[in-house]
């Protein structure tokens, strides 16, 4: 758990992905789009190289959110996905969730001013959570 | 092939109903490097949006490795469960070309099988018609 106090800083995380791990999501998600697991139609349709899911990176959001409130209750949660995330054959692509607490709405839910990046280059923008914490 | 911009406001039919099963959410948390046996993970919800994505795309014969995810958004009415069933029917709110590329939004309400809401899904897909 991370203080919640709003204006407080809430600890980086950062977290792997490797090929193995989109492939695991694939099939747990049911989006079997070839762009990220095979670097040759991914390439052949403009993209720099295998790619991570969007939505494995956002899943990544719901991760540090969990772990920095306790599993608290998420009631908004988005993003656009505004740089790709290339996943290389050996070794890992790097996701780092950071930000600050937000301000407390007069519904008593928090909001988290969130950074997400690889490699610091920003990889979601205008992220948006909001949780009862 | 370009995406059809009549298609505004046009909702797809409801997809089959998922069922939030322990496994399935084990198979999607640890997938993301979580726990197994933990809270839902908040973007589980993705599992039947993107099926009814992907009836939207096989209906309109558009091919999946043309498509890039360009936004995803979750309002919550509650929390999602495992012994819920979902079923997420979408409309598509908005048809537009930038560069070539297609861009077509889209909002899934995901409802429980009593038919009440749980999460607002709304998606942006990005339709990529350049490169060969």
């Amino acid at each position: 758990m991370s203080d919640l106090t709003p204006g407080a800083a809430l600890e980086p995380r950062t977290y792997e992905i490797t090929r193995a791990d989109l492939v695991a999501y694939a099939h747990a998600s049911g989006d079997h789009n070839p762009i990220h697991q095979d670097e040759s139609i991914a390439l052949a349709v403009g993209l720099p190289g295998v790619i991570a899911h969007g939505m494995y990176t956002l899943a990544l959001v719901g991760r540090a959110i969990s772990e920095w409130t306790g599993d608290a209750e998420v009631l908004e949660l988005g993003a656009k996905f505004v740089a790709p995330v290339v996943v290389p054959a050996e070794g890992a692509a790097r996701v780092t969730v950071a930000g600050t607490v937000g301000e407390r709405n007069d519904a008593g839910l928090l909001t988290l001013a969130l950074e997400i990046t690889s490699d610091g280059t920003k990889v979601l923008g205008a992220p948006k959570v909001t949780v009862r914490a | 092939m370009p995406i059809d911009a009549s298609l505004v406001g046009r909702a797809f039919p409801a997809t089959q109903p998922l069922a939030v099963t322990e496994e399935a959410v084990s198979a999607f948390a640890t997938a993301v490097g979580g726990s197994a046996g933990g809270a839902v993970p908040p973007t589980f919800p993705i599992v039947v949006t993107f099926a009814a994505l992907q009836d939207f795309l096989a209906a309109e014969q558009v091919e999946l490795s043309r498509i890039v995810h360009g936004d995803q958004r979750f309002r919550y009415e509650r929390p999602v469960v495992v012994g819920d069933a979902l079923t997420a029917t979408l409309t598509v709110t908005g048809v537009r070309s930038i560069g070539g590329n297609d861009i077509v939004s889209t909002a899934s309400e995901i409802t429980d099988a009593a038919g009440a809401l749980v999460c607002t899904a709304t998606a942006t897909l990005v339709h990529r018609g350049g490169a060969a």
